[in-house]
């Protein structure tokens, strides 16, 4: 249970990705089965337990200490599973002489009824230490909140087993924890696991951005235009009465989408864009699709106001027949004809973008016909269907990003490499009427400058610091003083959390404005109506 | 006599009328007694200071030779008279020099303990509980939120890191004095013998530490002077605010490290920056301070600078006497 709660707590404040994933992988390379699966189920949340309310946490430890000298801890501490996991206290007659292993916890949790499970907790804390204590309510309590996807867990399963991790990808919905027969393939003890379950996800073909130069080395002739959406890429798969939704790093997401799932009366696996609206009619802007994201579950007045639909771009399999391997003009003739057969309210065929040659292509790019595309896909009329983002069969060609010139607000000092260096920087645009405007904060950015300038905004912070909150420095912004960065972005979205009602999808500082005055960066009225188009 | 007419808070720190002297004054006073050498303890000038010798050393060390009038050396254990007042010092097993100073008049004993922890620390004598009436006892950690591992553990958890990440040079944030020579000391008793790399801040005080016979091992400026040293792989130890500063741009990769009891709060190792938080403290966490009143026998406790209220509500339930007294100006240089 140590090695778990220790690698929780180094996970949770290490901010690299490489550093993550060097954590990951000497964990699975050091910890034996079942307890590695166990600690991968936890952080890719398929590790099942019956949760523990808070409530019922709090009656636990308050049995056991003075509740005054209770309230003044979690009064300090602010967190309550932190709280209980420091003042649990620990009868000295009562400590055993070795600490539950994750499997013995997990196994004794599992165990539990639902009127013994407090007492079960209750005997786990008294059996473990401070840190074991917190990741066993971290368990109950649902949620690890340690910043670790679940895409970056099999990342980090790949790297142990130096495999691609599209073969995990591939492989992942056919296993269940602790993961046994996976770790021992991946150690190179056992064959790669079979998989025989039904409703698989097959790994997703990925395009790479169009750059300087790449056009004019290839022959339009070779390749098909789509537009772009900016949905979400999901895989239908329905096989043998079993129908799943899957979004394009292999993650199950039926569960959000039951209206279009419903609509999977087929057997074959389909790509394409998830997107909200009536396809025979009109297809939602960002904004409506956004009612439907990040959402567990979904009522029947939200699934009838912004129903999903998808826009099949591709076809993978149809019955037992793996198409994959064809060329793209052929899966595209095959589809073309799938696709009739579907329910017309739920599902659309991409469709082509006419074009001669690149000039042509570019114009049609600039100016797309609706506001949820954002910008051209080209494929290859020869392009098999494999997995990864090999370079040449798909590219995608975006639309410009919307920029805004924006003053600097705040910056916060970076991790790792950038942790001597203010390096996060918040940014805000005026507001109010002539005379009284204000900044209001619209975004945060932390790439898109070279170390020089880097170097350059961090003294400026220093310089111009008017107020110190732990590692964020409020920085002298007004109408006549502040530093005035040209900020990129590649939409907006509504949002109720901050105070502007605005959030930006993909910030980055694209020029810093040295020569701008302040009093001549943008206006939140520019930015709304972005958002009303 | 009452306890309060024998030591009470005054502005300038807590006052003995009888023997007309103050401990650990905040302000420049005539006669000052003082706990240990953290700059919020020990101040500079003062007319005449009473302090073990290395706490003395220290105060030299850090302000000057003449950072006081005159000065005089306490031995542990002896009982020196003040206008009648009997005052005598003990270890605290805090910082190196730290004592508790007990102040004895016409029957009733007050032991100020200053700083103190339990836990054993290579670096300092180990405290020693005396027996008194009343014992004033710091609380920085007084919540029973504060528990501090063995800091052998945490170390361990360091030259784990070191041995995970050899590319990437991991900075110790500790306080200039006690801290990090402690860790310094507890990375030799690992078995670390690499030399470890001091921030300039650090110099004269491990210099000092080592000359009374506490090995620290090699240490080396962590400068890139004199040609560029690579700092892969390599420990540097320093005060925390160098980190957050320009001075930290040499290093590889850095993971910022903090050895202080503070990092038993999460939020606060997050908040900080800090990726590897050591739990190593020279106070005592609540376990500690809890035990130790038991110990003193104390009939009354007073409880001063820190989470006070959380200690005399444990004394009330213990049922024994506490008030917190209120005293200005001490922060938590040494945690």
């Amino acid at each position: 249970m140590n090695r778990f709660a220790e690698l929780l707590d180094r996970l949770v404040l290490t901010p690299s990705r490489n550093g993550k994933l060097t954590l990951l992988t000497d964990y699975f390379r050091s910890v034996e089965d079942p307890d590695r699966g166990l600690a991968l189920a936890a952080i890719t949340g398929d590790l099942n337990i019956a949760a523990v309310k808070p409530a019922m946490l709090r009656t636990l430890v308050t049995e056991r200490m003075d509740p005054v000298l209770f309230r003044y801890s979690y009064d300090y501490v602010g967190d309550l599973a932190e709280t209980v996991s420091l003042v649990w206290p620990q009868t000295p007659g009562n400590i055993p002489n070795r600490e539950p292993t994750l499997g013995e916890v997990v196994a004794k949790l599992q165990a539990a009824s639902r009127s013994d499970g407090p007492k079960v907790l209750a005997g786990l804390l008294d059996s473990a230490g401070i840190s074991a204590r917190f990741a066993i309510i971290k368990l109950v309590t649902g949620g690890l909140r340690i910043g670790v996807s679940a895409r970056l867990a099999k990342q980090a399963l790949a790297d142990f087993g130096t495999v691609d991790v599209t073969e995990i990808e591939e492989l992942w919905h056919g296993l269940s924890p602790p993961y046994t027969a996976l770790f021992a393939w991946l150690e190179g003890k056992a064959e790669k696991p079979r998989n025989t379950a039904m409703a698989l996800f097959r790994p997703v073909m990925l395009s790479n951005p169009v750059g300087d130069g790449d056009l004019e080395k290839l022959d339009p002739a070779d390749y098909a235009a789509e537009w772009k959406w900016d949905g979400i890429r999901v895989q239908a798969v329905a096989e043998g009465g079993i129908r799943r939704l899957y979004s394009r790093t292999g993650d199950d997401v039926s569960g959000a989408f039951p209206d279009l799932a419903n609509a999977m009366h087929f057997s074959a696996t389909l790509d394409g864009e998830l997107l909200v609206g009536d396809p025979r009619e009109a297809t939602g802007t960002f904004s409506d699709l956004q009612q439907r994201l990040n959402r567990k579950t979904v009522t029947p007045k939200m699934q009838l106001q912004y129903p999903a639909f998808m826009r099949c771009y591709d076809l993978l399999q149809i019955g037992d027949e793996d198409l994959r391997a064809l060329p793209f003009r052929e899966r595209r003739g095959r589809l073309e004809s799938f696709a009739g057969t579907l329910d017309p309210s739920r599902f659309d065929l991409s469709p082509f973008v006419e074009f001669t040659d690149w000039q042509a292509l570019e114009e049609l790019r600039r100016a797309p016909p609706h506001p949820i595309i954002e910008g051209v896909m080209l494929k290859r009329w020869d392009s098999p269907y494999v997995a990864g983002r090999p370079k040449g069969p798909w590219f995608k060609w975006k639309r410009d990003p919307h920029t805004v010139d924006a003053v600097l607000m705040y910056a916060q000092r970076g991790h790792g490499k950038r942790s001597s260096f203010y390096s996060d920087y918040t940014f805000g645009v005026w507001s109010g009427a002539e005379g009284e405007e204000e900044l209001v904060p619209v975004g945060k950015a932390y790439f898109g400058f070279t170390d020089e300038e880097l170097k350059q905004i961090d003294k400026y912070v220093r310089d111009n610091t008017i107020e110190r909150f732990g590692p964020v420095r409020s920085v002298r912004a007004d109408r006549d003083n502040g530093l005035v960065l040209e900020v990129a972005f590649e939409g907006l979205n509504r949002s109720t959390r901050h105070k502007s009602g605005v959030a930006m999808r993909f910030p980055r500082i694209s020029r810093l404005r040295w020569d701008k005055p302040a009093n001549e960066a943008d206006r939140i009225e520019t930015l709304q109506a972005l958002l009303d188009r | 006599m009452r306890a309060s007419d024998l030591l009470h808070p005054r502005p300038e720190g807590l006052y003995c009328p009888p023997g007309d002297f103050f401990i650990d004054p905040v302000r420049p006073v005539d006669r000052a007694l003082i706990t240990h050498g953290h700059s919020d303890h020990a101040r500079s000038g003062h007319r005449s200071v009473l302090a073990t010798q290395q706490t003395l050393d220290i105060m030299g060390l850090r302000y000057g030779e003449d950072f006081a009038g005159t000065t005089q050396a306490a031995r542990l254990g002896e009982t020196i008279a003040l206008n009648g007042v009997c005052v005598s010092f003990h270890p605290a097993g805090h910082v190196l020099g730290s004592a508790q100073i007990s102040v004895e008049h016409q029957g009733t004993r007050i032991v100020a303990s200053g700083d103190y922890k339990r836990q054993r620390d290579a670096t300092c004598a180990p405290f020693e509980p005396i027996r008194c009436d009343v014992f004033i006892t710091e609380a920085t950690f007084g919540l029973p939120v504060f528990r501090h591992p063995p800091d052998t553990q945490e170390i361990a958890r360091l030259l784990k890191s070191a041995a995970q990440f050899p590319e990437r040079s991991h900075l110790v944030g500790a306080y200039a004095l006690g801290k990090a020579q402690r860790v310094m000391r507890l990375l030799r008793d690992s078995g670390y013998d690499k030399p470890l790399y001091i921030h300039g801040a650090l110099a004269k005080l491990s210099e000092y530490y080592q000359s009374q016979g506490i090995d620290l091992g090699a240490l080396q400026p962590a400068t890139v002077e004199g040609g560029k040293e690579d700092f892969a792989g390599a420990i540097v130890v320093g005060p925390p605010s160098a980190f957050a500063d320009r001075w930290a741009r040499r290093f590889p990769d850095p993971i910022s490290c903090f050895a202080s009891g503070w990092m038993r709060i999460r939020q606060r190792a997050k908040q900080g920056g800090v990726e590897l938080p050591l739990i190593i403290s020279d106070h005592a966490d609540w376990d500690e301070l809890t035990a130790t009143i038991k110990e003193t026998g104390a009939e009354e406790i007073w409880v001063t600078h820190g989470r006070e209220e959380a200690l005399v509500r444990w004394c009330e339930l213990e049922g024994i006497a506490a008030r917190p007294l209120h005293l200005v100006g001490y922060e938590d240089e040494g945690d």
